[in-house]
């Protein structure tokens, strides 16, 4: 055992290759052609189906029944905006993770709290998306938006959307917004300034301390994952409520943060840097995937049992929208498959979480899987019957999500560099070098 | 039929002592009865070289025929036998059905699995108790019990002597009586 002690370097050190940066920044630019053509494909596919319809009053009526902005802007708007909140969410997991981990007093994740740790990096690229996103996108995006809608002189005037305007105003929406960033941000970097002092200074103090801050973040996570996940994705379908919404948002993201983390791990493993981490380090990251991937179904049934049986109608428009209508139901279907199915039946074994090929492909489904589940939750409110599956998705959504992949891996690999790979007076870390799950 | 059955117990001080002990043991080729100690000890199993149990894939087939048991009955109860349109969601509704067979699984996978661990085990109140070799494995020491008939091939004072020398503090004999 002394003799396995001493082989561990703990002064590992990460450096972000000029190869990496390349291939990364190669992934972005291909992201960025696949969407400039997916426009092209788009648009041309478009004409074609207005000319089968003759006229061109068809087509300038059929625009107008839409408002706001051209189908394609809309289209743009909304995948940067679903990608927006994919990688934001699975960024502000990596901080859920370190906290959870601090107040369960969690021993085994110390080897591993520097990728979380570094996901942080990126609240700060989801805190000036989202701001920029909303002042282009914003009426576009959220239909409530409409100042019409909540004058009772106007022929738009809704009722329904009207009862909700105390908390679906533009006024209360931009201070939740600014307040969820300020906050987040803040606790990651306090998070983060104890722990690289930690690693100057040793002692307990800054666990303690870090413990107390992770405790204060729980909170306002607890709060602030339901409310924003109501404020920028329950909010695009304003008529439409579901008090499990938040949860069904977080099980999703919180089950992609997982599987981000788990990749991350594996990757640096390969690498050769993490020597702490062994296959007992990866059974752990896998027996969460497996159960936050149950989770994520249980959340996602319950919702769509409850609507289903009582049937109310502006609760189950939600559905008659994704799955009755068949342009979504194969996103729906997918989902089921890729999350549940799969993940639950090839990890379930003990030896598949102990090997790094299953857990790689789980965990690369899992990413894709959720994806479809955010482009099943936001597409309809914005395109309406526009979002079909055609070969245009596999340029542009495809192609933008590739951009977001390429900026979101960029910056937490750079903030990887910004510390040693293992927290090295990390008090738990000794039991994390001793970790051994039967 | 033998009158008795007799052991050899090496006792020791120290859990990582027995540990290493336990290796060293079974690299002479002598085989181990059984290991006592007052708490678990970790590393033990795989020192001893025992092998993961087959429980999860008994509670696989368990959960997977509550499942099918749970599915197939309702829809043929629902569907066949005496159709109920219920909500007005049709005679088979599936959505309606899952919770139920949900539980259905996870109450066969439980019992299934709790029933089978206290069969193999030879867990259950009525059967014949552990034997208690040495009363201080409760206490303060780690205790290897060896038995004689599953080591032909060796000496009792070879094994003695291998005890020794893996580090046990005390080497005893213990002669079972029960199997008179």
């Amino acid at each position: 055992m002394a003799a396995v002690h001493q082989q561990l370097v703990l002064d590992e050190k990460y450096t972000f290759q000029s190869k990496t940066k390349t291939s990364l920044i190669i992934l972005i630019v291909v992201g960025l052609v696949l969407a400039g053509l997916g426009v092209v494909l788009a648009q041309s596919m478009s004409h074609g189906h207005e000319a089968a319809h003759g006229t061109e009053e068809v087509a300038k009526a059929a625009e107008h029944a839409h408002h706001g902005s051209p189908v394609i802007v809309k289209r743009i708007l909304k995948d940067l905006w679903q990608n927006n909140i994919f990688f934001g969410g699975i960024a502000l997991i990596g901080v859920f993770f370190l906290a959870f981990n601090y107040v369960a007093h969690a021993g085994w994740s110390a080897a591993i709290k520097r990728v979380p740790e570094a996901f942080g990096n990126y609240l700060f690229v989801y805190a000036g998306l989202t701001v920029v996103l909303l002042i282009v996108g914003g009426h576009d995006l959220f239909h409530w938006m409409d100042h019409d809608l909540f004058d009772p002189a106007s022929p738009k005037f809704d009722e329904i959307i009207n009862s909700k305007s105390w908390y679906l105003n533009v006024g209360f929406f931009w201070g939740r917004t600014i307040g969820y960033f300020v906050l987040w941000i803040l606790f990651w970097w306090m998070l983060r300034q104890k722990s690289k002092q930690e690693d100057m200074i040793g002692g307990v103090n800054n666990y303690d301390r870090s413990i107390v801050i992770s405790a204060g973040f729980l909170i306002v996570f607890g709060v602030t994952s339901s409310t924003s996940a109501w404020d920028w994705v329950m909010s695009m379908d304003p008529h439409f409520f579901s008090t499990m919404f938040g949860w069904y948002v977080f099980a999703s993201t919180f089950v992609s943060g997982l599987a981000m983390i788990t990749l991350f791990v594996l990757r640096l493993k390969k690498a050769g840097y993490l020597s702490l981490v062994n296959e007992n380090h990866l059974h752990d990251l896998g027996k969460f995937m497996f159960a936050f991937s149950i989770f994520w179904t249980y959340i996602w049934f319950e919702q769509f049992l409850l609507i289903y049986y009582a049937n109310i109608p502006e609760e189950s428009y939600y559905f008659v929208e994704r799955l009755l209508n068949s342009t979504y139901a194969p996103f729906f279907f997918a989902a089921f498959f890729i999350n549940f199915l799969f993940p639950f039946l090839a990890l379930m074994t003990r030896e598949a979480k102990r090997q790094m090929v299953f857990l790689e492909i789980v965990a690369v489904a899992i990413l894709i899987g959720h994806w479809l589940d955010f482009y099943n939750m936001m597409t309809p409110p914005v395109l309406h019957n526009d979002g079909a599956l055609d070969i245009s998705f596999f340029f542009l959504e495809v192609g933008i999500t590739m951009v977001f992949l390429g900026v979101f891996l960029f910056i937490v690999n750079t903030g990887l560099t910004k510390a040693g790979l293992i927290a090295k007076n990390h008090p738990m870390l000794e039991e994390s070098i001793h970790h051994h799950v039967y | 039929m033998k009158e008795h059955q007799d052991y050899i117990l090496g006792v020791y001080d120290d859990e990582d002592v027995l540990v290493e002990a336990v290796g060293k043991v079974r690299e002479a080729g002598v085989k181990i009865k059984e290991v006592f100690t007052p708490f678990p000890v970790h590393g033990l199993d795989t020192a001893l070289g025992y092998k993961y149990s087959n429980l999860p894939v008994a509670s696989f087939i368990y959960g997977a025929t509550g499942t099918i048991t749970a599915l197939s009955t309702m829809i043929w109860m629902l569907g066949f036998d005496w159709p109920q349109d219920i909500g007005g969601k049709g005679h088979i509704a599936l959505p309606d059905f899952i919770p139920i067979t949900f539980e259905f699984t996870v109450l066969l996978a439980a019992h299934g699995m709790v029933l089978t661990f206290l069969i193999v085990s030879n867990l259950f109140p009525w059967n014949y108790a552990p034997k208690m070799f040495d009363a201080r494995s409760t206490d303060d020491k780690f205790v290897m019990a060896i038995e004689l008939d599953s080591n032909s091939k060796m000496t009792a004072d070879a094994i003695r002597s291998v005890l020794r020398e893996s580090g046990a503090t005390e080497v005893n004999d213990f002669k079972d009586e029960a199997h008179k």
